[in-house]
């Protein structure tokens, strides 16, 4: 028998499951600190740097908004899925469809677009990573398959039909065949909210699907019935949930979030449909929902800092020459100090040979 | 404070700000020009990001009592890029490289928000008042390369391992596989697209789908180094890129096309700090020392390398075209007629294979 036992605690502390982040960022601060020191840089000035530079502009904040909002839309509709044990690992899949289907509408009704293109569009994204969710969602209701697998699996299907799209259909006629479209049009492009930054309507979209995602699962029995199935599937049989169709909502529900997410970057900051349409949103955004908790609010919070330390990377890499690979490390100490936390929250260690075979008080 | 005397205020504050930005201004004259570079990939690829940070040392090296460098690496093409080159030009850098086509229309966009500062995109073909483009012609490289390839494959299946159906992608392979057939008619050029610049365990992959289909020389338009190292396990020969990896596969490197901007950066950057930068397209061959071809492997007998010498100093006095008619497409259409060779345009724009390459092109 090792030494060290990790025992599980009869209850988590309510102070620390929403303290543990905070914990987490805390304790990467202070190592991301002593890695800077030891790297040989003033570790104030790079802290500073990377955490608190970008945000001393108006147009910093707006690139951090920009960059939280497809992380945002793609994470609130996963951690409702998450809730429910329904694990979509395909939202990049599923935003890639959105970008495909309500990007292509732009190209489709290129120079005859007006005030009804723009919603076209919308819903267009929508219907696109709905109808790639749709797939697992099928296949496990139907033939049992894990959804885990189908949609990550479909995550690559899509990139490569995003790929033989821009070199083949929508490719600019005008683009030396360079694997890009066109450029959209004005009424093809979401407005942007505020003058000198790059935020633009989808970072509404975002803030309303935190809102429904809210409502849903704190008000309604829908929400009611996600909790129960995710806490004890066998209680929810009894009380003759139907799991099947929370497996379909969850996963329509996270698949259309992720393409309207897709939709809300061809038609934002990139303004046409390129080979990579997002660097990793989809996936970031597992990570955005376990670090909020899987709480809309929380995921906003995770949303942003996960923006910043993106976007933190590139400015101490620009203001100190630090490399980029720090900005990999710090979301990795950020993870790892969350799980940390985790474990330690919902078991304690013991150290030395078991001495007690108690065990009645755990859940 | 009635209209008059908050106009007054107003005025007083501007005349501060312009006084200390004046006083700042005079110190600024002094500074140093900052020249800032985005890279695709990461500095240590060893390959097209490597090279191009090869080119800003060149410059620190040249000019660095009149210049500071900072670069920004592995920088995603799609949403992020316009962020990164915004935050450049934000910072006060007045001359950025942005080197990957993908950075094209993030560079046209941040450059009419910046107009006083002046940018360079690499293989790209939109220009404006301060946006000038550069480019390599490595399709001559290629020439060269396919030269020795077709004295040195026995079993006359070459694999090519190509990123993008790109115009430059596509010219290399057309004028690899013109050079081959011409020392040897049954040879063919057989390629895989991995869709990436810098996948290496992708590159691997291909390479060895390509061996296994009897290929005896793997040729890259890639930027990592793992198909030179999966050729040198096998034994057989390899065609690195952009940058010398003779030492990635002493035994299995051929030759490899290496991209040197050294000259062309150092060139740039004196203009601005003259006064006699330009927003020009330069599109610089072998001739104008843009491309090299890497240290010739000794195994090639002398013969062969006569031969490909002969090829290399035609191309540079302008005796050889790598396009040179008559030149058929897969089909037997001839595309360029006996007499003529293919004009820049025609090269820029090729999406059509010649004859002696299998598989086809996404239309």
């Amino acid at each position: 028998m090792s030494m060290i036992r990790l025992e599980p605690r009869g209850q988590a502390s309510p102070l620390w499951v929403y303290g543990a982040p905070l914990l987490a960022v805390a304790l990467t601060l202070a190592s991301g600190f002593v890695l800077f020191w030891a790297m040989g840089f003033n570790p104030v000035a790079a802290l500073r740097a990377f955490f608190v530079e970008p945000l001393t502009s108006a147009r910093g904040i707006g690139e951090l908004v920009v960059k939280a909002t497809p992380l945002t839309l793609c994470a609130v509709g996963l951690a409702v899925g998450f809730r429910a044990n329904v694990w979509n690992i395909g939202a990049e899949g599923q935003l890639t469809l959105g970008a495909i289907t309500g990007g292509g509408l732009a190209l489709a009704f290129y120079g005859e677009g007006g005030w009804w293109l723009l919603p076209l569009m919308v819903l267009g994204g929508i219907a696109g990573g709905m109808a790639w969710a749709a797939i697992p969602a099928f296949l496990r209701t139907r033939f049992n398959a894990s959804e885990i697998l189908t949609s990550l699996m479909l995550t690559y299907v899509a990139l490569l039909l995003l790929s033989y799209l821009v070199h083949g259909p929508y490719r600019d006629p005008d683009g030396f065949a360079f694997p890009e479209s066109r450029l959209f049009e004005e009424a093809a492009t979401l407005p942007v909210l505020v003058t000198g930054t790059r935020v633009h309507l989808g970072a509404l979209f975002a803030l309303a699907a935190v809102a429904g995602c809210w409502v849903l699962i704190a008000r309604t029995f829908i929400g009611f019935q996600i909790r129960v199935i995710g806490l004890t599937p066998a209680a929810a049989g009894y009380a003759g949930f139907k799991e099947k169709k929370i497996i379909w909502l969850t996963l329509l529900l996270s698949g259309g979030l992720s393409g309207l997410a897709g939709l809300g970057e061809v038609a934002g900051p990139i303004g046409q449909i390129v080979p990579t349409v997002s660097p990793g949103y989809g996936f970031t955004a597992i990570i955005v929902a376990f670090l909020g908790r899987l709480h809309p609010l929380g995921i906003v919070l995770a949303a942003l800092l996960m923006a910043l330390s993106f976007i933190g990377g590139e400015a101490a890499q620009i203001g100190l020459g630090l490399p980029k690979a720090i900005t990999g490390v710090f979301q990795g100490m950020l993870l790892f100090f969350l799980l940390g936390s985790d474990v330690l929250i919902r078991y304690r260690v013991r150290i030395g040979a078991r001495k007690t075979v108690s065990q009645g008080a755990t859940a | 404070m009635n209209r008059r005397t908050m106009g007054k205020a107003l005025m007083g504050a501007a005349a501060v700000v312009a006084l200390t930005s004046l006083g700042s201004g005079a110190v600024w004259a002094q500074d140093k020009l900052k020249v800032g570079f985005v890279y695709v990939g990461p500095i240590g690829d060893f390959g097209y990001s490597y090279q191009h940070e090869q080119g800003r040392l060149a410059v620190e090296k040249a000019l660095g009592d009149k210049v500071t460098t900072t670069y920004v690496e592995n920088v995603p093409e799609g949403a992020d890029a316009e962020r990164v080159i915004e935050q450049l030009a934000a910072s006060g850098h007045k001359l950025i490289f942005t080197t990957s086509f993908g950075f094209m229309n993030p560079t046209l966009k941040v450059a009419q928000r910046y107009p006083d500062v002046k940018f360079e995109h690499a293989t790209g073909y939109k220009r404006a008042k301060n946006v000038a483009t550069y480019s390599a012609r490595f399709y001559e490289g290629r020439s060269v390369a396919g030269t020795i390839v077709g004295k040195m494959t026995k079993s006359n299946i070459i694999g090519y391992i190509g990123s993008f159906p790109i115009p430059e992608v596509v010219s290399g392979i057309n004028a690899f596989t013109i050079a081959l057939r011409e020392q040897n008619p049954k040879a063919e050029v057989r390629v895989v697209w991995v869709n990436s610049w810098y996948d290496p365990p992708k590159e691997a992959e291909a390479a060895k789908a390509l061996i296994d289909q009897g290929a005896d020389v793997i040729v890259q338009h890639t930027d990592s180094s793992a198909p030179v190292q999966a050729a040198e396990e096998r034994g057989l020969w390899a065609v690195g890129q952009s940058s010398d990896m003779t030492r990635f596969g002493p035994k299995a490197h051929l030759t490899g096309i290496v991209d040197d901007w050294n000259g062309y950066y150092i060139q740039r950057v004196q203009a601005v700090l003259d006064g006699t930068w330009k927003a020009e397209d330069t599109w610089g061959g072998l001739k104008d020392k843009m491309l090299y071809l890497a240290p010739y492997n000794p195994a090639i007998p002398a013969e062969v390398v006569a031969l490909a010498n002969k090829v290399r100093d035609g191309i540079m006095d302008g005796s050889h075209h790598s396009f040179t008619g008559p030149i058929k497409d897969q089909s037997g259409k001839v595309m360029i007629p006996a007499g003529q060779h293919a004009s820049d345009e025609q090269i820029l724009k090729m999406d059509w294979f010649v004859e002696g390459v299998v598989g086809k092109l996404p239309k």
